[in-house]
């Protein structure tokens, strides 16, 4: 009975840490948001190269509904450049996941593959997809082909290890039992490779997804016209930081919101895996 | 003809980072009459595995034959149905489907798959479970799932590796009891592997006991004490004191050897 009386004291500090959790989550943002405010109104730096929270929101407010035409040009018309962007990352993403995880899984699988083509690509991945810049835009142009071509280099390489990775980890008891009961060589890998190998292909997918936003705003900073990248360079160009700022914020966002849907298809695909981790692989 | 049939098995592994050989079994001769129930019984490390795994054709023989309903076996094949140490059930599918799975293989239709599915998870006790995956049941009923996939296909033989190593005593109890039951109503022949003298007894009617590291056949003792067994009788008590010299002169002689 004595560990009862021990662990007494610690109850009540311990309600009081879950009682502020959800506000303990706000204070570091909101005391930085409001230092970085009071600081940009003091005048110790000119607005224009430091704009203050309220100005970034302004801008951006503007940018998305056009009250205002603080953003000029790009007055209400944020939809388009998102648009323009998400339309480049779902596109070299989709190729990206579509060629890694084939070529993955015939990595992982096939001992041919491994010898004939993982060689090349393993000398191809630690080139940084952004030195491809020059040799893109002289290949396609200055469109949506480059920049779709620089996020499929920086999106595929995540998705090929991933997917060699799940493949080559299969327990091999699971393609025993699968040959047991009379799997042949096509049904192993449709019915028992690729779903045992799914968890590392996601996580593949996650981390090409968050490659993906980087590469997309490099690229139109340099080899495209339109987009959030494109936005954020040339309102540096004419020292437009709260607008630069809103770009930032924005591309944040929808990085975050790609991830999230990515991560709603995981919980519903992988909805097997869910209980393992809580429960254990109890005797 | 027998069901099994084992013809001078050699099984020789070879260590190539330490470039030797190492010979597991040495010729194993073995009869496995049809609805026998076998146990392969020997220390670790004995082969008894390597031995289950040849017939299974997970492995290759270095030399000798293995028949199975008198076809020389070459891979693994649904005519023999293996229940593993661990469950090694596929964890994305649910208890009914990865007993169902060898018919989904054999592209049998949804629905008359869950018809022949759930007569085996009656006959393992599973019903009310058949849509958990098998992260979220124990494991002496993943073990059960094991089983009743390994039944479904209506195998010639059942080969199981010590499937119950990994559950506790009680639980051990009970699914022994049960294999006793489903063998006794589906009359099928299993090979058991296991190291526990106890275990063999209970289950067997015909206990292989197996030698030390290169694994030879010691004795076949033939054990037809009717069940339900009675593990105080002075029978189970004879056949196990009989059992037991034989690993005992197994160690002396190693001892002596040494």
């Amino acid at each position: 009975m004595t560990s009862v009386t021990d662990t007494a004291p610690a109850r009540p500090a311990f309600r009081l840490t879950r009682a502020l959790q959800g506000g303990e989550r706000l204070v570091v943002p909101a005391l930085l948001i409001a230092g970085w405010e009071a600081f940009a109104r003091s005048g110790m730096l000119p607005p224009a190269l430091l704009p203050a929270p309220s100005a970034v929101l302004h801008a951006l407010g503007d940018w998305v509904f056009g009250f205002d035409e603080t953003t000029q040009t790009y007055s209400g018309h944020w939809l388009r450049d998102a648009l323009a962007s998400a339309l480049r990352v779902f596109g070299g993403f989709a190729l990206a996941s579509l060629l890694g995880i084939l070529a993955g899984v015939a990595i992982g699988w096939s001992r041919l593959f491994e010898k004939t083509l993982e060689p090349t690509l393993q000398m191809l991945r630690p080139i940084p997809p952004v030195s491809w810049i020059p040799l893109a835009i002289i290949w396609f142009g200055i469109a949506d082909k480059p920049a779709i071509f620089l996020v499929f280099l920086g999106a595929f390489f995540p998705v090929l290890m991933n997917a060699i990775h799940g493949v080559k980890t299969v327990d091999h008891n699971l393609v025993r039992a699968g040959a047991m009961m009379g799997a042949n060589g096509r049904q192993m890998l449709t019915d028992i490779v690729l779903p045992a190998a799914l968890p590392s292909i996601f996580a593949g997918l996650r981390i090409a997804v968050g490659s993906a936003w980087m590469l997309t705003v490099t690229a139109e900073m340099v080899a495209v016209k339109s987009g959030l990248g494109y936005v954020l360079w040339d309102s540096y160009y004419f020292l437009r930081y709260d607008i630069v700022l809103a770009a930032m914020i924005s591309i944040g966002l929808l990085g975050y919101l790609s991830d999230l849907g990515l991560k709603a298809i995981m919980a519903r695909t992988l909805r097997w895996q869910q209980t393992t981790t809580v429960q254990g692989r109890a005797g | 003809m027998a069901a099994i049939e084992l013809r001078n098995i050699v099984k020789v592994f070879s260590d190539k980072r330490r470039g030797r050989d190492l010979l597991t079994l040495d010729n194993i001769n073995l009869d496995i009459e049809a609805n026998d129930f076998v146990c392969l019984l020997g220390p670790s490390g004995c082969g008894k595995s390597t031995l289950l795994n040849i017939i299974a054709g997970f492995e290759q023989a270095t030399s000798g034959r293995t028949l199975v309903d008198g076809k020389q076996v070459e891979r693994p094949g649904s005519d023999r149905g293996v229940v593993f140490q661990q469950p090694t059930l596929m964890p994305w599918l649910t208890a009914i489907d990865n007993i169902a799975f060898h018919l989904k293989l054999k592209g049998v239709a949804k629905a008359e798959r869950n018809d022949r599915a759930m007569e085996f998870i009656d006959l393992v006790g599973l019903r009310g479970f058949e849509h958990h995956h098998p992260s979220e049941m124990s494991g002496g009923m993943n073990q059960r799932v094991g089983i009743a996939r390994a039944l479904l296909m209506n195998p010639s033989v059942i080969l199981m590796d010590e499937p119950f190593a990994a559950l506790d005593a009680q639980t051990k109890l009970e699914m022994q009891e049960e294999l006793v039951a489903i063998w006794q109503k589906r009359r099928c022949t299993i090979v058991f592997v296991t190291h526990s003298v106890d275990e063999a007894l209970v289950l067997g009617n015909k206990i292989v006991v197996m030698t030390r590291r290169p694994g030879r056949i010691r004795e076949a003792v033939n054990f037809d004490l009717p069940r339900p067994r009675d593990i105080t009788s002075p029978e189970f008590n004879d056949a196990k004191r009989h059992i037991l010299s034989l690993i005992r002169e197994e160690s002396t002689r190693l001892a002596q050897a040494s």
